[in-house]
């Protein structure tokens, strides 16, 4: 049972479960907001809210699951920072997962099949783009490409369906941290925001007057 | 819960540093400090991207340090407490995730306190003699310069007066720059002036004049004393004369403190406040402290300086404060509460329960 938390576009804070008999995965809550703007005010009342609504007791978690992104990086470092918080207090790993991938298997899980192109907004013109193959034997999507950075009149041609996405679940962030823990497959992530963007600095035009 | 001297962790990610300090009531347990000055050294300056992803990797390691450092375990806290502002809005944002998300985990409450309050509550650690108010505090460091009146800690601050432009710190970061010296500037500059003539350039004085104390008696301005030190070298130089970098930096740093000190006395005095209390990164300066000594004593005002540990910005202050309002009694903030980058000194706590 995990705790999962993405906040790379609006706020999404879920708990989920796999079967260990059936493997069957089942979301037990999920609440957030498509918000961009209030991730630092939202994020505590959405966990506490999706512990609530879930019926389980913090003890039961097994772990918290966060979405590294592709994400703008204020909000993005909310829901890291948090998971991670979570994690500590608690005393069980931290489970990182690119934000994409979530995407992938929420469009899979729905129906959609073959190559499928991740678009997300990633603000001053460009956007964040990874692109997928479908799903493997464990259940997880191959990402055969991305997450990169192009510019938004410069995406290239889908070789299937292109999604662009402006949610992202962290129900489905937990489903795949939960397919990556029962496949022996983890980490799916480094344990490190996906930024995709050197920070913005303006180097100091220093005078050398006397030296 | 202890009531009387409860266990509070404090998170503080306002500016560069990313501080947690665990606190028993008014005993300090621990004070940890993961700083990214070395990062924004290359740059003269913060830059609030380059501080919010150092917060975010070091806070983590920064509160197991912290936990290892008191001896405690995190199901020992009573509560945890963090800067809800004012400060950088991208820094803070990351402590007031990780504090919120701290607190749920545990199922203890949250107090989101106010940075320059915390300032204040840091005199409270560590001291056999305890904080007597009323007190003025001056708080300066390269984010802020403020003078407070503090009648109570927990429920009643008021803003004297604070800078209209440049913070005390960030000025010297700026002169020390024009000066071809390294960030941080504070440390530089004392170097730099170090047999210098404090008395060699009469650098203005921002907002002392009796026009401009009808309105700011109480606030600060250091951006034309930066102009007026960029215009001094100037002129030497096109005149083809030798700058005196010690004469001028200790004349800079003579300006600086003197209007600092000048105005906080003042304050003492017209209020009736034998008390002044420093705190912020640029206490470190020795000529400020021997200054406000100075002029202290003359003035019998009492006068408190907290260790330097203390003094820039860290989680114990953040813990300290929120351990007063708990132990005053007041009901914990809910985990509704954002980062205030512009919050009022007069806001010691954000979005409290109804009790
Ligand atoms: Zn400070």
């Amino acid at each position: 049972m995990l705790l999962a938390i993405d906040t790379s576009t609006g706020t999404s804070v879920a708990v989920v479960d796999r079967d260990r008999a059936t493997g069957e995965l089942r979301c037990l809550a999920e609440t957030g907001t498509d918000d961009t703007m209030r991730h630092a005010e939202v994020i505590g009342g959405f966990i506490r809210d999706a512990l609530a609504a879930s019926g389980i007791d913090r003890r039961e978690l097994s772990g918290v699951a966060a979405g590294m992104g592709p994400g703008p990086f204020t909000g993005l470092r909310v829901g890291i920072a948090a998971a991670h918080a979570f994690a500590l207090g608690i005393d069980r790993p931290f489970v990182p997962v690119v934000s994409h991938d979530a995407i992938a298997l929420s469009r899979y899980t729905a129906g959609d099949d073959g190559p499928l192109q991740v678009v997300t907004d990633a603000r001053r013109r460009e956007f964040a783009v990874s692109e997928y193959d479908g799903l493997d034997a464990d259940g997880l999507p191959v990402r055969v490409d991305g997450p990169v950075l192009v510019p938004r009149d410069e995406v290239p041609a889908s070789r299937g369906i292109r999604f662009d996405a402006t949610v992202v679940s962290a129900g489905a962030i937990g489903m795949l941290a939960e397919l990556a823990f029962a496949a022996g497959r983890l980490p799916l992530a480094a344990d490190a925001p996906i930024y995709l963007r050197a920070p913005d600095v303006t180097p100091s035009v220093g005078k050398k007057v006397l030296r | 819960m202890n009531r009387d001297a409860p266990l509070i962790l404090g998170i503080e990610t306002s500016c560069d540093e990313t501080g947690v300090g665990i606190v028993r009531g008014t005993t300090l347990l621990a004070n940890t400090i993961a700083s990214s000055m070395d990062e924004h050294a290359r740059y003269g300056g913060i830059v609030p991207e380059v501080a919010a992803r150092a917060h975010l990797e070091a806070l983590g390691p920064t509160i197991r340090a912290a936990l290892a450092e008191a001896s405690v375990t995190l199901d020992e806290l009573d509560a945890v407490a963090v800067t809800s502002g004012p400060g950088l809005a991208g820094a803070l944002m990351v402590g007031v995730g990780a504090a919120k998300a701290l607190a749920l985990s545990l199922d203890v409450p949250i107090y989101a306190v106010n940075h320059l309050v915390g300032h204040v509550g840091a005199d409270l650690l560590d001291t056999t003699a305890p904080l007597e108010t009323p007190t003025v505090a001056l708080l300066v460091s390269g984010g802020h310069t403020s003078l407070l009146l503090v009648r109570d800690l927990v429920s009643d601050v008021e803003l004297l007066g604070e800078t209209i432009d440049d913070a005390a710190g960030e000025a010297f970061d700026k002169v020390a720059r024009l000066l071809g010296l390294r960030y941080p500037g504070g440390p530089e500059i004392d170097r730099a002036a170090i047999g210098g003539d404090p008395r060699a350039i009469r650098f203005p004085r921002g907002l002392t004049q009796p026009k401009d104390l009808v309105a700011h008696r109480y606030d600060f301005s250091f951006s034309g004393l930066k102009t007026a030190v960029a215009r001094w070298v100037e002129q030497r130089e096109a005149a083809g004369e030798p700058v005196p970098l010690a004469d001028v930096a200790a004349s800079f740093r003579e300006a600086v403190v003197d209007v600092l000190v000048s105005k906080a006395v003042a304050a003492c005095t017209d209020l009736g406040v034998p008390r002044l209390l420093l705190g912020g990164g640029v206490v470190a300066n020795a000529r400020l402290r021997e200054v406000a000594v100075e002029r202290a004593d003359a003035a019998g005002i009492a006068l408190r300086i907290p260790p330097r540990s203390l003094c820039t910005d860290n989680g114990a202050m953040i813990a300290a404060l929120g351990a007063q309002l708990m132990m005053a009694g007041h009901p914990p903030s809910t985990v509704d509460f954002g980062a205030d980058s512009t919050l009022p000194a007069t806001e010691i706590q954000m979005a409290a329960s109804v009790a």
